[in-house]
């Protein structure tokens, strides 16, 4: 019996993600008395996982698996999940893992349940405190099969240090040409800039900006805090900003610990979407702006002025605190 | 081709959230349904495929008959039939067993559905459909061609997109970028007269028990009052977030 845990790589080294689910697994994994083993491919090093309470990985080193493939790893999951008697997987909510966490849950004909934002409650069943209707409610949930996965919303439990002893074990992914049917022919990732899904802080701008010539701001600001950029969906409607960027209830979920929203007014689906950041900020000119009831602190002034001022000082203060 | 959009009918996205039965059903009083936003850039792409390549496009759904009139826009859109699976949608994995059963009676080259619901965000549907009836999967899918029963499709991932291609029957997870927001179809009086005499088909639920249960809901607590900061001390904003936010 074990936990198994999925921990994700970006070019060959583990995320940190990986490092939030893996002490989310061992968490669970106390609660019921149990192990956990994590997987990973093509991981240059596994060592860090013994920070944070993984007894064993199942190291996979296999060319064939350089590139995600959905089919291809969660049929490796499955192997690994039945060689090591697992009754939980745990993932997190990239968009790898939501490709291919409801392919793992076929072959192991287990229940899924995703954003998932809590520990699970094992006393007399197994339910989970998950999100929906896109953030403006929650829904505990029970899964009635023997096999259960658990998708962890991004930033839903933090990191917990738990030093142990960690196993590292070789493992035969076992895949055969049957799971290759989808061919990645390329990837376009923007490697020098934070992913919103990855990001701990996202700044977002909205129509209050005028016009895609002053993203110059938003940009900027970003690049302190060392943020993601998002933006309202007019933004990305009219053609400002990519389509990639657009956040709220039919763009991308955020889940930061930090969104600062500049011009954005919040619109009901803007604040679903966006409304599982840990602290929102709001800058706007309008007082009355739907934002600012949805909002932990706001600015209620000119964003072409307090932007500008706002890097200066967070200059200052990453130069004082570096 | 034979195209199959799977439309899941779900609260307007300007609804607001309530429960009833002591919080364990939605409370659908004043409610306005909607097509799925995922499944109408899906369902417009399916649209294109008609229009350019002759496909044939069908649309599903799982539920009551309080559905029918989220699958009848579908058919003012100018799909060409209707088919309700007359059974409540209990879970992620019973709906996908339903839809499984009517993709594989109808043998579709290519079914359509949205990456998720935007009530339950389950995010399942799509992937369990197709390993239960062994088709390829695409998800997140934000744009699709095919040709020659091959397709190129892009996908978006964290940070960037990919372009894969894979071979019919394919299974995609749409969502916005599939089409524009501007190029969605909005039934006109004509498609809405037509879509009257066009085929609703009614069929008889699988036998498919749900893996998981909603027990109850619950709305998150009440937002406490917002600080507001004072645009000439921005420094208060930076003390707030760094000592008490512990933001930055």
């Amino acid at each position: 019996m074990s936990i198994l845990v999925y921990t994700e790589t970006e070019n060959n080294k583990l995320k940190k993600s990986a490092f939030e689910v893996a002490s989310y697994a061992k968490a669970v994994a106390d609660q019921l008395g149990e192990k956990v083993v994590a997987l990973t491919f093509n991981a240059e090093s596994t060592d860090a996982l013994a920070d944070y309470g993984v007894d064993k990985v199942l190291e996979v080193k296999n060319d064939k698996l350089s590139k995600f493939n959905a089919d291809a790893y969660a049929e490796t999951l499955k192997n690994a999940a039945q060689q090591e008697g697992s009754k939980v997987v745990i993932v997190s909510q990239s968009a790898n893992a939501k490709y291919l966490a409801p392919l793992l849950a076929i072959d192991l004909e287990a229940a899924y349940a995703s954003n998932v934002t809590d520990l699970p409650e094992t006393d007399g069943g197994f339910s989970v405190k998950r999100t929906a209707f896109t953030n403006k409610a929650f829904n505990y949930t029970s899964l009635d099969t023997d096999v259960k996965i658990i998708g962890l919303s991004h930033n839903a439990f933090g990191l917990k240090d738990n030093k142990s002893e960690l196993e590292k074990v070789a493992f035969d992914a076992k895949v055969s040409d049957d799971n290759f049917g989808i061919n990645v022919e390329s990837v376009d990732k923007n490697t020098d800039k934070v992913s919103i899904a990855d990001a701990e802080i996202v700044v977002s701008g909205g129509r209050g900006l005028k016009g895609p010539e002053n993203w110059e701001m938003i940009e900027e600001l970003a690049e302190v805090l060392g943020a993601a950029t998002a933006c309202s969906k007019p933004v990305s409607d009219m053609g400002w900003r990519p389509h990639s960027e657009h956040v709220g209830q039919t763009g991308k979920p955020v889940a930061a610990n930090l969104y600062i929203a500049v011009g954005i007014s919040g619109a009901i689906q803007h604040l679903a979407g966006v409304s599982a950041s840990k602290t929102k900020v709001v800058i706007n000119n309008d007082d009355e702006a739907p934002f600012f009831k949805a909002a932990d602190y706001g600015i209620v002034g000119d964003a072409f002025e307090v932007v500008p001022k706002l890097i200066e000082k967070l200059k200052e203060f990453k130069a004082n605190n570096a | 081709m034979k195209i199959l959009v799977c439309i899941s009918h779900v609260p307007d996205t300007t609804s607001k959230i309530n429960f009833t039965e002591n919080d364990t059903q939605f409370d659908t009083n004043g409610v306005q349904f909607v097509i799925n936003p995922n499944d109408e850039f899906g369902l417009t792409r399916a649209m294109w495929f008609k229009e350019k390549q002759g496909a044939s496009v069908d649309v599903v759904t799982v539920g009551g008959k309080d559905t029918e009139p989220t699958i009848r826009k579908a058919l003012a859109i100018g799909a060409d039939t209707a088919i309700r699976v007359d059974t409540e949608a209990r879970d992620g994995f019973q709906v996908a067993k339903e839809l499984a059963k009517v993709a594989q009676d109808g043998s579709y080259d290519l079914i359509i559905a949205g990456r998720e619901s935007i009530d339950y965000n389950g995010g399942m549907v799509p992937g369990m459909l197709a390993k239960l009836i062994g088709a390829e999967f695409i998800n997140t899918c934000v744009s699709l061609e095919v040709e020659d029963n091959k397709a190129t499709a892009v996908r978006e991932i964290d940070g960037g997109k990919e372009t894969l291609t894979a071979s019919l029957p394919l299974v995609i997870g749409g969502q916005k970028g599939l089409v524009e927001e501007s190029d969605l179809k909005i039934p006109n009086m004509r498609g809405i007269m037509m879509a009257r005499k066009k085929p609703l088909n009614v069929v008889d639920p699988v036998e498919a028990k749900p893996q998981s249960a909603t027990q109850k809901f619950e709305k998150p607590a009440p937002k406490g009052d917002i600080k507001l900061i004072d645009p000439d001390n921005i420094d208060a904003l930076i003390d707030l977030l760094h000592n008490e936010a512990k933001a930055i």
